[in-house]
């Protein structure tokens, strides 16, 4: 049971939250101009990576924000918060 | 109590309190302050159950968790008895009632011990082997090998017991209230922290508040003494909270615990009424120190499990602490020093000790040479090849060891002994430290496995870090803790300690005996019944990782995951394979450390409060009114109200030609509401919706359909535009939280740039839909000047009108095809409006009708319920609505996917109706339908989603999903039954008003 420093609320319990799978995945602007495999590719495609990993979350039972979260899946240690639109950090 | 077991122990035991106890129906006697296991003990029960595969008898072996045979079925209350109970565990109680679990017909006479005469036919995998083929026989080997090998009763009434569950927080929690423990938390309270100190015994002091030889000195004083002062001195200490009879049950991640505490079960019966049982504390400590100390093992040689067989810590403790002799003839039988308190406590307490069998060549610690100097027989360098007694040990048979240690010579001597006492060295507990997630590494010299990393703010000290002597266990637990807490001094630092020191060190994991391998039975794991035969076994077989020997021969598999066990399967493994102990890894421990009731872990969470529900304002009219209830998600929704007995159908009969023939009323105040605001709020619904907003006027209502991005149905309803920048959305009832998540995720994340607020006000707003030829006559005469007419008041539209003071917002919108309006009030007003529909409709026989009518009236009219009729795998196109997509939107969620190669293939199932050649019959929903069942395999076409006997059409309609089935109108069709096959054919999926002439009622 991870503790999540939610970026607008503060240290919660993971139980308030809910993850939203892996982060900077931005829907196309133009879906329509995409082929079969591109479509497919942001539809379906997700890493599933031993180490750093760049997640949503969302503040559920709480502020009902989304931020982002850079995880190390090995040991679930979070290395970083930020909010929704900032650049992953280099780690 | 017989034979003179039982010592006179003022200090632990309460002797002017006897209680009385059954234990396999004969009435025992211990006193307060005693265990189960050694009340029984100073009963001279040592027998308390038979083995797994085996049936040997086992006697109880230990004085703690390890305990790995002496569990026990407690209580005979059809509600309250609990299996596989620890007799070392739990303590005395008056009343106590516990029988031997693993035994038939008794724990004497045991059917099951022909398989001991039998067990060259019982190797290693042998259930694994035999039962598992052919597959189709398993549940027939099953209930053999459960009647016969059967791990307790399970109680068969709910469990009558209070369970709770609380929240704490501390700076430091340290579990483990032994001497490493105690000062660890005496130096964190001196530094003003916040400690919660978790003891799974009745009282605090580990194993060193019993200890009563004169080499261990601390400060100058007896270490029990000394201790004692410590334990007075914390009692009182503010910043420290002691929770005694607490066992830790799991350590996650980030410093989350789970610990269970017993409140009344060391109470007796009568006294536990109105108490809470047990409770789980949900522990969030910023750091955690582990002192959880570290248990002996035992040795492995040929028939090492005999009744009488026991730890030498145990016997020791069943001494000094209970004042309980385990034998009169005693035998002590190690590789180390620590079996030598043993021998002094038995020579202090008056209790005859035949010998010392020790495996090492000699020792000269200082405690050794005490035991010398009372003249007490050691025979150095012999090892026991074997022992004798059934039900009891009465004989040991020992003989010297070779240079190498791997095979005997000379003589075989023989000892008497009731009681053989065994220590093979010590395991620190570090079953929490790896639950964590630390990582351990190999300590030769003690043959141990330490903690070494970890992520987390820990720290393991005392024993459970492998400190065993008096002086190494206080000095390093002083100077870790003041490290792991930033400390510069305490009032620890000047210590003075004294006691023996061990200085020679022998292992040897299996013993050699004078008889092959093969004829000898040397047990590692006394519970699963392995043996070391079984690993090796293992091994030759091919199994190479640790975790597959564990699994195949179930070593450590057992309820008590294998705490004596663990240590020598590995070493057998090591040493037969040639390899390190500390390359082949240890086995993963689980949580819960020990087991947990499921009552602990449900707390308050049973009966009505198992799951939250919802009530609509409209609840108790619907209950005064005889309605049966539905769970939709968390809802209780009215299902229908039979009048005067009647059956489901006839209601539904009843109900739904009501609202066709004159007026029916239901509850929606379930369906999902979300208010939508913002200057690009009909951007928005363009966007999530699949159809076109744009053109919306104010007051006007739309139906719309959500899609996934991958282009399958997810939701639907209607959305009313209230105001210029102001919609109300309805989503169905069991969608609505997820509808709600997923558009404020894509506000957020996707187009922040649109100016929308959303507000979910399911709750706020109570809803009563009425529908029928009389709908508008009803509505009239409760808004009077409302103008109702066509015109004004068209299908599809919506008025803001008042009723005295209340607002109401009215809507003409139809789900069942009927003229119908649903009246939208403050949630707090919906059972007063609710009144007022009944009451004005009394004269057009309006009748309250439930979600069955609901769903029967809107499938005569070919109406979709997302969940029923679609599974996820359906797009519009494939419910045959594409008239719903817009062509003209460039985008909107799931657009795309609705062209991917596999949306747009002909052969996808699509939503048809289904009409039964006899109309009386009615499909089961969830049927397969099939063009011919004699052709195996049969070609499962689709299946049925909805069905119904329409009382207006008077026949039998079906709604389905079939494999290309828009090309199928007028085909027939087979549904095969168990006991029969329908003809059917495939239909338009509306059955009803195909014209759409009812909506005007
Ligand atoms: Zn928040």
């Amino acid at each position: 049971m991870f503790l999540i420093n939610c970026p607008y609320c503060g240290e919660r319990d993971q139980s308030e939250f809910v993850s939203g799978g892996e982060a900077h995945i931005a829907r196309p602007k133009q879906p329509t101009e995409l082929n079969d495999d591109q479509w497919a590719e942001y539809l379906f495609m997700r890493k599933n990576i031993k180490g750093i990993q760049f997640e949503r979350w969302n503040h559920a039972h709480g502020c009902r924000k989304w931020f982002n979260v850079a995880r190390d899946t090995s040991n679930d240690k979070i290395e970083k918060i930020y909010k929704m639109g900032e650049q992953p950090p280099k780690l | 109590m017989s034979k003179n077991l039982r010592i006179n122990n003022k200090q632990f035991i309460d002797e002017t309190r006897k209680l009385s106890f059954i234990f396999n129906g004969k009435k025992l006697y211990g006193y307060k302050g005693d265990t189960l296991a050694s009340a029984l003990l100073s009963n001279d029960i040592h027998l308390v159950g038979r083995s797994f595969k085996y049936h040997r008898p086992r006697g109880i072996m230990t004085s703690g968790s390890e305990e790995p045979n002496a569990i026990l079925q407690i209580g005979n209350d059809d509600a309250l008895t609990e299996p596989n109970v620890r007799a070392t565990e739990i303590e005395l109680y008056d009343g106590l009632i516990c029988n031997s679990q693993n035994c038939w017909p008794s724990v004497k006479f045991d059917i099951g011990g022909i398989n001991n005469f039998l067990s060259p036919l019982l190797p290693a995998g042998f259930y694994y082997k035999t039962f598992m083929w052919p597959a189709s026989f398993w549940e027939k080997y099953e209930y053999f090998i459960r009647k016969s090998a059967g791990l307790g009763k399970s109680p068969t009434k709910q469990d009558p017991d209070m369970y709770d569950h609380r929240y704490m927080h501390c700076d430091i929690l340290i579990i483990g209230g032994g001497v490493s423990g105690l000062i660890a938390a005496k130096i964190a309270s001196d530094d003003n922290k916040k400690v919660l100190l978790l003891e799974d015994k009745e009282l605090l002091g580990g194993s060193l508040i019993y200890d009563d030889n004169d080499i261990s000195k601390i400060d100058n004083q007896k270490s029990s003494e000394w201790l004692k002062k410590l334990i007075e001195n914390i009692k009182n200490d503010k910043n420290i909270i002691i929770k005694t009879r607490t066992s830790l049950a799991a350590y996650h991640n980030y410093n989350f615990l789970l610990a269970r505490q017993n409140l009344t079960d060391h109470l007796s019966v009568n006294d536990r009424n109105n108490k809470i049982r047990q409770r789980l504390y949900k522990i969030r400590a910023k750091k955690v120190i582990i002192s959880t100390g570290a248990i002996e093992r035992p040795q492995v040689f040929h028939n090492n499990d005999r009744p009488g067989i026991m730890l030498a810590s145990a016997v020791k403790k069943y001494i000094d602490y209970y004042g309980v002799r385990c034998g009169l003839e005693n035998v002590i039988f190690t590789n180390n020093d620590s079996a030598y308190e043993t021998a002094l406590s038995l020579h202090k307490s008056g209790t005859k000790l035949n010998a010392i069998v020790d495996i090492r060549n000699n020792s000269s610690s200082e405690i050794v040479n005490k035991v010398k100097s009372l003249g007490i027989q050691i025979y150095w360098n012999h090892t026991i090849v074997n022992t004798k007694g059934y039900k009891r040990i009465n004989k040991v048979t020992i003989m010297k060891l070779n240079d190498k240690g791997n095979d005997v010579v000379g003589k075989k001597i023989e000892l008497n002994c009731d009681c053989l006492a065994i220590s093979g060295g010590w395991t620190p507990m570090v079953h929490l430290f790896t639950q964590s997630g630390g990582k351990l590494k190999f300590d030769n010299k003690d043959n141990i496995f330490v903690p070494d990393k970890t992520n987390l703010n820990q720290l393991s000290i005392g024993s459970a870090k492998g400190d065993f002597e008096l002086d190494d266990v206080l000095k390093n637990s002083i100077k870790d803790t003041k490290k792991f807490l930033q400390i510069e001094n305490s009032n620890f630092d000047k210590i003075d300690v004294k006691c023996s020191k061990e200085k020679e060190k022998k292992n040897i994991w299996l013993l050699p005996s004078d008889k092959p391998l093969s004829k000898t039975k040397p047990f590692l794991d006394y519970q699963n019944d392995s043996t070391a035969k079984d690993i090796k076994l293992a091994l030759r077989e091919g199994f190479k990782s640790i975790e597959h020997v564990k699994r195949y021969t179930t070593t450590g598999m057992g309820t008590d995951q294998g705490k004596l066990a663990n240590m020598h399967a590995l070493g057998i493994v090591a040493d037969t394979t040639n390899t390190n102990m500390g390359d082949l890894g240890t086995t993963t421990f689980r949580p819960p450390y020990t087991p947990l009731t499921f009552g602990t872990i449900v707390g308050r969470n049973v009966g009505q409060f198992f799951d939250i529900f919802r009530k609509t304002p409209m609840h108790d009219w619907h209950v005064d009114n005889n309605a049966k209830f539905e769970n939709v998600g968390q809802w209780k929704r009215a299902w229908y109200y039979p009048k005067d007995g009647e059956s489901m159908h006839d209601a539904v009969q009843r109900e739904s030609k009501a609202a066709r023939e004159s007026s029916g009323i239901l509850d929606a105040s379930t369906l999902g509401k979300i208010d939508i605001q913002g200057t690009d709020a009909n951007e928005f619904l363009n966007r999530v919706y699949t159809n076109a907003w744009s053109k919306l006027q104010i007051g006007k209502c739309r139906y719309g359909l959500m899609l996934n991005e991958d282009g399958m149905v997810y939701d639907d309803g209607v959305t009313t535009k209230l105001g210029e920048n102001h919609y109300l959305m309805t989503t169905t009832t069991g969608g609505a939280a997820n509808v709600m998540s997923k558009l404020e995720d894509y506000l957020q994340t996707e187009w922040p740039e649109l100016d929308v607020f959303l507000t979910s006000v399911t709750d706020h707003y109570a809803t009563a839909s009425v529908c029928g030829p009389n709908a508008k006559k009803i509505i009239n005469k409760i808004f009077k000047d409302l103008d109702l007419s066509d015109e004004s008041f068209p299908h599809m539209s919506f008025k803001e009108v008042k009723l005295g003071n209340i607002n109401c917002r009215v809507m003409r919108i139809s789900f069942t095809g009927e003229l119908s309006y649903e009246i939208n009030v403050e949630a707090s007003y919906g059972k007063y409006i609710w009144e007022k529909c009944i009451e004005a409709g009394k004269e057009f026989n309006i009748t309250p009708y439930g979600t069955e009518t609901m769903h029967l009236l809107r499938a005569e009219k070919g109406f979709i319920i997302v969940g029923q009729d679609t599974d996820g795998t359906m797009t519009p196109v494939d419910l045959q609505m594409d008239w719903i997509i817009s062509k003209k939107k460039y985008d909107f969620i799931g657009k795309r996917s609705l062209y991917r190669s596999d949306t747009i293939r002909e052969d996808r199932k699509q939503l048809v109706g289904l009409l039964t050649d006899d109309p009386n019959e009615i499909l089961e929903e969830g049927a397969q339908i099939v063009k011919d069942e004699n052709k195996k395999p049969v070609n499962m076409l689709g299946h049925v989603t909805s069905s119904y006997f329409s009382p207006t059409l008077k026949k039998s309609i079906a709604l389905a999903v079939l494999k290309e089935g828009k090309k199928l109108k007028g085909q027939k069709l087979l549904v095969p039954m168990i006991d029969k096959t329908i003809k059917v054919t495939v239909s338009d999926t509306v059955f009803l008003d195909k014209e759409n002439e009812r909506i005007n009622g």
